[in-house]
């Protein structure tokens, strides 16, 4: 009982302390690519405080909800991956959180925030089904969709689900809105649509969301550490390869179309997904 | 100690809206220039968000005429408070070269309560990273009073305005 205590309040916590770090890096990185400084590691939080601190504008009373709906979902969602839960459950419960934020973006009139949710919209489109054959292709290898089935393997699933792991990154580039899949908001403001879905959240609001995507990140980088879990130096080394994959790629592609988007990551991704789970079932 | 936390979250985290209010370019390509390699004023926190409901620093470039005070001013009033503003250029202090014109109300501070203004024409990246940062120890002083100045207390200083 301690035990899980202990763990979920280790999820709870991980989303503001690991994610935020995270982040952090995330923008030195980047500024090192495009060969600037950057900000210092601790930006992030400043950048969250200061939000936290600042008037609290609220365009309706539906979106002030929906963000903290997000961010219920989305801790819930980090502490039951904590706790070694259901795939399935914490997959459901992280997809309405991500409903709930474009609901509320779909309750402001601003023609921006309206076209980052639909496109927001689109994203969730391609990358859900790809995360649930991801899924599959885990219990078809470990006979149950528990995490702690994964945990008690005793060789990486990595090597029995190479191709599964290759459409996770690519959800992952959707996830942390990274491009060429930043479709709906994005970290840089040279794009088209610059903050799109947020557009109309701002000051508390604005720190919730991004304390919420915090969580995500650590959930789905999480996700990835599933693919190693013989031994935690693995894990990490796969979790940072790719997270470094990802800023590689933001960095060197520009922002695509939604159609691309769905036709690439529903092409790729479905059959990717369909060769490795062919091979599983064959085997 | 609450307040100390949030006053240098506060300094370290500026994100800035960049308003074109009727310059020639000259102003707003030095504004821009900030953002560059060169410049990297990332390194303070500084971003460029585009969006008047994100921003706590508001660089106004250029004159303001008739039409375009409307803009300046809703977009003031969009940002959430505590705010800064910082009036750029000959023009965006006074009117600059365009004062005459029949059309120019004068500088910024004419329709909006201004925080630092930055002389030059145009004015020069280290001049506008300069009046940024002073207008961040203004934001220290605005949070330990809390005070700030709506632009509906400003109308009735304004002389020039029309209304
Ligand atoms: S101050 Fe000079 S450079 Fe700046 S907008 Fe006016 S005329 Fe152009």
């Amino acid at each position: 009982m301690i035990n899980k205590s202990v763990l979920i309040l280790a999820g709870l916590a991980s989303g503001p302390v690991l994610g935020g770090v995270i982040s952090g890096f995330d923008r030195i990185l980047t500024a090192r690519f495009q060969s600037r400084i950057g900000p210092p590691l601790l930006q992030p939080f400043y950048d969250v405080i200061k939000l936290l601190g600042k008037e609290k504008v609220v365009v309706n009373v539906w979106q002030a909800f929906c963000v903290n709906a997000y961010l219920t979902a989305a801790s819930i969602a980090t502490a039951l991956f904590f706790l070694r839960s259901d795939l399935l459950l914490i997959l459901f419960i992280q997809a309405v959180g991500a409903v709930f934020l474009v609901v509320g973006a779909f309750s402001s009139t601003s023609p921006y925030s309206q076209a980052g949710a639909h496109r927001e919209l689109l994203q969730m489109l391609c990358y859900e089904p790809l995360l649930i054959l991801i899924s599959v292709g885990i219990y078809f290898q470990t006979g149950s969709f528990k995490i702690e089935s994964v945990d008690a393997m005793n060789q990486p699933l990595l090597l029995k689900l190479p191709f599964l792991f290759v459409v996770l990154s690519f959800v992952l580039t959707i996830k942390l809105r990274k491009s060429p899949f930043d479709l709906s908001t994005s970290h840089h403001a040279h794009q088209e649509l610059v903050k799109g879905l947020l557009t109309d959240y701002s000051g508390p609001l604005l720190a919730l969301t991004e304390i919420a995507h915090w969580y995500e990140t650590v959930l789905l980088l999480g996700f990835c550490s599933l693919f190693w879990t013989t031994n935690p130096i693995g894990a990490l080394l796969l979790v940072g390869i790719t997270y470094l994959g990802e800023i590689w790629i933001d960095n060197v592609s520009a922002r695509m179309n939604w159609r691309w988007m769905l036709g690439y990551g529903w092409g790729m991704g479905m059959a990717l997904s369909l060769v490795n789970l062919v091979w599983l079932y064959a085997r | 100690m609450f307040k100390k936390i949030m006053t240098k979250a506060r300094m370290q985290s500026p994100w800035m809206l960049h308003f074109d209010c009727g310059s020639c370019n000259g102003c707003d390509i030095e504004v821009l220039a900030c953002l560059t390699p060169v410049y990297d004023v990332e390194r303070f926190g500084i971003i460029n968000t585009g969006n008047p409901m994100h921003a706590d620093i508001f660089l106004v470039t250029g004159t303001v005429n008739h039409r375009n005070q409307k803009v300046l001013r809703n977009l003031y009033d969009q940002i959430p408070d505590p705010k800064v503003v910082v009036a750029i250029g000959a023009c965006g202090l006074t009117g600059g070269i365009f004062r005459e014109a029949w059309n120019v109300i004068g500088g910024v501070d004419k329709v909006i309560p201004v925080d630092v203004y930055v002389p030059g024409c145009p004015a020069k990246p280290e001049a506008i990273i300069d009046g940024v940062v002073l207008g961040l120890e203004k934001f220290r002083g605005k949070a330990e009073t809390a005070e700030s100045i709506s632009a509906n207390d400003f109308e009735e200083e304004a002389p020039c305005r029309e209304k």
